[in-house]
């Protein structure tokens, strides 16, 4: 354990009852007193305070819109100041190195990467891009769910104005938040860095209001389970192609075939190929019959005896506010869309049905 | 009332030994979402994996404590697994064993060496 990075916030998280575990070589709070299903609903129905200050926060200077173009298929140089966009960097087979948030400010580009390829995608990108700056100095809190406006607002009144995937910088107790309108969860929200020395009590402050409660990393994973958010790692992945997994919306139209910058990113004859001829393989939601949750790597067949493996299992688990299994999966795409699946289950072949995603529909302030 | 290493609690009445898992246990493994049992009539062997507990975080087996046949199950946490979050030392028992050999129960703690060792 001692070879494990600390965060800001870590004696705010054992003061409220975290239970931490180590989490991409951070130590992390997994749940709170309250527990995964409790700290979920409370999400849903009101707001919940997440630590993920262990996520790369990187800044780019504005000239590097083009050469950030090079690595993710996101129209980077279209984005407007102020604005945020979902990208993924791709590699050349059209798989996917890891996905991430980018925002136009004023003075530069803000990137926010997952903990556990930040050292990779900074290297990726100081490969391709000059002037790549990690900032080392700031924690990263989301405040997520329908309450989260409510409570953020009586500390930072301008955020009532902000939409859906709007970033703004922010003074508050004179230090400057980096505020966007998103998240992780399917609920509107926010995502919050704040200064390192300011972190705590900014935490403090918001912990301290009714409506919020702080989360941890289990419910993150649920949350974004049922909004049908794919975690890198899981249903993300360098030998899963982006249109495989079900991202061709992050594709902007700039890059699409016909497009003013057609293609220009690793990977993009397979990935403009798939979009218009298909992939053989495609992302579904599962929903298991019964309570027995099926997780990442249970393999699925299109019967319940004999057959053949068709696809796996890339997410799952139980959803709270589904209230019943649920899964992401990947299988080939011959594989007709209104068949029951079956999951392999400690030697048993469970039936699930094929779903839309996501299982819960995201509320965001567009 | 013996307890295993295993963190389940065996309570026997005659050669009859009910077992469930211990509150620390419970809390441990966070919300239960689902209890797989074995089906009543099975013969066991202590240390066979025979019940499957998932929480929202994870897959856990529980193993059979003793040598026997299993003459009742809790069939009740099939539908609300919860249960064994609210009471898992009381209405959620998981399953009833007829021992083969008592004596197998001799190597198990009492409740102050259990506090002890979770402590």
């Amino acid at each position: 354990m001692s070879d494990l990075k600390h965060l800001p916030l870590k004696a705010l998280h054992e003061a409220q009852g975290a239970k931490m575990v180590p989490f991409a070589g951070y130590e992390m709070p997994v749940q709170f007193a309250a527990g995964v299903m409790a700290e979920h609903l409370h999400t849903r129905e009101k707001a919940g305070l997440f630590d993920v200050s262990h996520m790369g926060q990187v800044l780019l200077p504005l000239s590097a819109d083009a050469a950030l173009e090079t690595l993710v298929p996101a129209d980077v140089i279209g984005l407007k100041e102020g604005r945020q966009r979902y990208g993924l960097f791709t590699n050349d087979a059209g798989g996917v190195l890891d996905d991430l948030m980018i925002a136009r400010r004023a003075g530069d580009l803000f990137l926010v990467v997952n903990a556990s390829r930040k050292d990779h995608d900074i290297a990726h990108m100081r490969a391709a891009i000059d002037g790549v700056e990690e900032v080392t100095d700031r924690a990263l809190m989301a405040l997520q769910g329908p309450l989260a406006e409510t409570a953020l607002k009586r500390m930072v009144p301008s955020v009532a104005e902000m939409k859906f995937m709007d970033v703004a910088q922010v003074a508050w107790n004179g230090v400057e938040l980096w505020i966007s309108r998103s998240g992780y969860t399917g609920e509107d929200g926010f995502e919050i860095s704040v200064p390192a020395d300011a972190a705590e009590g900014f935490a403090s402050a918001l912990l301290a209001m009714d409506e919020v409660m702080p989360i941890g990393l289990g419910a993150r994973d649920s949350l974004r389970m049922e909004a049908g958010m794919p975690l890198y790692g899981n249903d993300l992945a360098e030998d899963i192609s982006l249109i495989e997994a079900g991202q061709a919306w992050a594709v902007n139209k700039a890059r699409r075939a016909g497009g003013d910058r057609e293609g220009g990113f690793p990977g993009a004859e397979r990935i403009l190929d798939e979009m218009q001829n298909g992939a053989p393989r495609r992302r579904v939601g599962l929903r298991p019959e019964g309570r027995a949750p099926m997780r990442g790597g249970v393999a699925l067949f299109d019967a319940a005896e004999g057959g053949t493996q068709i696809g796996v299992i890339t997410s799952g688990g139980f959803g709270p506010s589904v209230g019943a299994p649920i899964a992401m999966g990947i299988i080939d795409s011959a594989v007709p869309a209104d068949i029951t699946l079956y999951g392999e289950v400690r030697g048993k072949r469970l039936p699930a049905a094929q779903t839309d995603l996501p299982f819960h529909k995201p509320d965001y302030k567009r | 009332m013996k307890f295993t290493e295993e963190h389940e609690w065996l309570r026997a009445d005659g050669d009859i030994v009910t077992v469930g898992i211990t509150e620390h246990a419970a809390t441990a493994l966070g919300d239960v979402v689902f209890v797989e049992l074995p089906e009543a009539g099975t013969q066991v062997a202590k240390d066979d994996d025979i019940v499957v507990i998932e929480s929202v975080k994870a897959a856990s087996d529980i193993m059979a404590p003793l040598d026997g046949e299993i003459v009742e199950v809790n069939d009740a946490l099939a539908d609300t697994p919860g249960m064994v979050n609210d009471d898992p030392m009381g209405e959620a028992w998981f399953f009833k064993i007829k021992a083969t050999d008592l004596s197998q129960m001799d190597e198990y703690m009492d409740e102050d060496a259990y506090k002890e060792m979770i402590d």
